[in-house]
């Protein structure tokens, strides 16, 4: 079973914080991660190795510092990780990151199961693994919380919904988002941080998985940015204290004042 | 030809905004001794840079100079006519977002000086057209079939694919629920046009009918204005309960187009086995006005039998952060937040939750946020509309009764 795993280094934005002067982002020391989807991903990838055999390759689209988040992944059960940096992928909207994966992995070739992370947490699309899917004219199952079984020609999936889960078949090869609940990824073992340590990561650009300059990067973004703004911030508001049958009380009085009760 | 961007050494005074206001980090101030004022001087690092013009805009000193390439093929546009709305169903329900959509649609389309549609697709569902037509649609395309009796990406994208591409709409507005943002990529991937996701604010550009899509990013730290330029039709989902919903106008008339459905042309690679109902609340989370969630302060899972008590007094829904999740108090269909789900409610609740970012950028834009915390100075409490400072398991049950002694009068 040949799977890949699409993933993406993300800023850590959970420990961002606001210029009040500006109301712009501080990025100093922000620092660079694994998006948190990705994690679960990369997990239930080296599971599905486990249980079936294969190999598990990583793939990240980014600058040659990106290269860290495919050493993580090795160190975490990942075999091969492949790189795709190139000026041309640069700028980049759903679309034609979609157009620059989906052709790696198709120049990799011979797949059975391709695992993206839901979404990233620092565009929260959620939309380049369908994207994917449809480039590489496969099937995909998105919100997947559970792998109920797997063979050689199709695999058996949960996905989840607002209002329960659906169970869903589908024929090999396979596209799958996951969330969080699919998993408890593991921790690095010293013998998969060795392995990361001496992983060569195979380096692609544009030219070299065949890729149409004209179709990746800003070129091939039918999106575009206008502007970029902070929302306003909330500010605290009314402060309750003293007993707690006052505290609730008080708090019902104001409530049913706005007509919310 | 590429993109260019580079900053203008002769006019830069090294004041550093283009530095704090780049959305990606990509700029640095480097010294500049040589320079007769010792002024600074801004750095763009191409690896990082998008292009995206925040810097230019930011510049007060004309220093930073951009070339875009504007080579990109796009469609004639003038043949797109028409705002749609992807009337989402499920279990033949229509979805809560869809009048919210309709609403909206109506407002762009008049603008745009044309008409609103809106997309059926499921199983023996005709019956719910004309209750689209009171909520504003002028047009009901109905595509009803056994096929689409379950949601599959496959069947899905190609029914919706064929009539975009047969109809051609300007807009397409899809709600970004599970459904939604899981096979609306497929189909702008198809039809080969932009996709803005998660949307919270649209308008128009009359000039050039461009549809303005706003949507936060970053976990909620930024907002991004996102336009789809040269393609045609602009596709975007948009978020649950940010829009208000339409009203019903009894009697009001519109078409119904029944859409003659070529099974053979719809190729599905899936299959449906089975639905499994949560059945661990009556209230769907992101359709509730009303959310009490609880966290780390709950201490252990009893707590949340009493956020239960409550949320059913209100006719809400439960909610949690990621500690009372891992802990195992609540499952994760429940979790709000980063790794969790997105929320806009009424109301929300939030008892024992400190109020960390990977919760917040989940529940920000919530209209009214009531803390209950023991500990006054977390951020859950500084930042909430009302702050209620105490022992939760004091004070909910306070308010429990306390509301069912208002109603009782």
């Amino acid at each position: 079973m040949n799977i890949i795993v699409c993933i993406k280094q993300v800023p850590n934005t959970t420990n961002v914080q606001i210029d009040h002067e500006t109301g712009r982002l501080k990025r100093d020391g922000l620092e660079s991660i694994i998006n948190p989807f990705d994690e679960y991903a990369i997990e239930e990838g080296v599971r599905i190795k486990e249980r079936v055999g294969g190999k598990v390759t990583v793939i990240t689209m980014g600058p040659p510092q990106a290269e860290a988040v495919l050493r993580e992944a090795i160190a975490k059960g990942a075999d091969e990780g492949v790189l795709l940096s190139d000026r041309a992928f640069g700028g980049a909207d759903t679309l034609a990151t979609s157009y620059a994966l989906s052709t790696a992995v198709r120049f990799l070739g011979n797949f059975d199961i391709v695992i993206c992370g839901k979404q990233a947490s620092d565009g929260d699309t959620a939309q380049v693994g369908p994207g994917i899917a449809e480039m590489l004219n496969i099937p995909h199952v998105a919100y997947v919380k559970k792998v109920e079984s797997v063979d050689d020609k199709t695999i058996k999936v949960e996905r989840m919904m607002e209002d329960g889960y659906d169970l869903i078949e589908s024929s090999l090869p396979v596209l799958l988002t996951v969330v969080k609940e699919i998993n408890n990824p593991r921790v690095a073992s010293l013998k998969g941080k060795m392995a990361a340590k001496k992983a060569v990561i195979k380096v692609l650009d544009a030219a070299a998985i065949g890729a149409d300059v004209k179709k990746t990067g800003l070129n091939g973004s039918p999106t575009q940015v206008m502007k970029i703004f902070t929302p306003p911030q909330r500010t605290g508001g009314e402060k309750f204290t003293g007993e707690p049958n006052k505290v609730a009380v008080d708090l019902v009085k104001r409530l049913s004042d706005l007509s919310l009760i | 030809m590429a993109n260019s961007i580079k900053v203008l050494n002769d006019k830069c005074v090294g004041c550093g905004q283009c530095a704090g206001a780049c959305p990606f980090g990509a700029i640095s101030m480097i010294e500049r001794p040589e320079h007769p004022k010792k002024f600074k001087l801004a750095v763009i690092d191409l690896n990082k840079c998008t292009y995206c013009g925040t810097c230019f805009q930011t510049c007060k000193f004309n220093s930073i100079e951009i070339k875009k390439d504007a080579t990109q093929a796009g469609v004639d546009k003038s043949e797109y006519k028409g705002v749609w709305v992807y009337a989402e169903q499920r279990h033949g329900e229509i979805a809560g977002v869809v009048y919210e959509l309709l609403n909206e649609g109506e407002r762009l389309s008049k603008q745009l000086g044309t008409t609103l549609s809106a997309v059926l697709i499921g199983d023996n569902i005709k019956s719910k057209a004309q209750d689209l037509i009171s909520r504003g649609a002028d047009k009901i395309y109905v595509c009803d079939d056994p096929i689409f009796i379950e949601f599959q990406d496959d069947t899905y994208t190609s029914i919706l694919t064929q009539l975009i591409k047969k109809e051609k709409p300007e807009i397409i507005l899809m709600g970004a629920t599970n459904i939604g943002r899981s096979f609306a990529s497929r189909v702008a991937a198809r039809i080969h046009t932009g996709l803005t996701a998660d949307c919270t604010s649209l308008e128009i550009d009359l000039e050039t009918r461009n549809l303005q899509q706003t949507r936060p990013a970053f976990g909620g730290n930024i907002m991004a204005t996102i336009l789809t330029t040269a393609h045609r039709p602009q596709m975007c989902t948009v978020r649950h309960k940010v829009f208000k919903e339409a009203k019903v106008e009894e009697g009001r008339k519109g078409e119904i187009v029944d859409c003659k459905i070529d099974v053979a042309t719809l190729v599905n690679r899936t299959k449906f086995l089975g639905f499994i109902k949560d059945e661990s609340s009556n209230v769907n989370i992101g359709d509730a006005d009303i959310i009490v969630a609880g966290g780390r302060g709950l201490g252990k899972s009893e707590g949340f039998k009493l956020l239960k008590d409550l949320a059913e007094l209100l006719g809400g829904a439960v909610g949690a952060s990621r500690a009372a999740v891992d802990s195992e108090w609540i499952p994760y269909s429940n979790q709000i937040g980063q790794t969790g789900k997105t929320v806009a409610p009424k109301v929300y609740i939030a008892c024992g939750i400190s109020g960390q970012i990977q919760h917040t950028v989940g529940m920000n834009s919530s209209d009214i946020i009531i803390a209950i915390n023991k500990d006054a100075s977390c951020p859950m409490m500084q930042t909430a509309t009302y702050a209620l400072e105490g022992d939760l398991y004091e004070i909910i049950p306070n308010i429990i009764k306390e509301i069912k002694s208002i109603r009782c009068n």
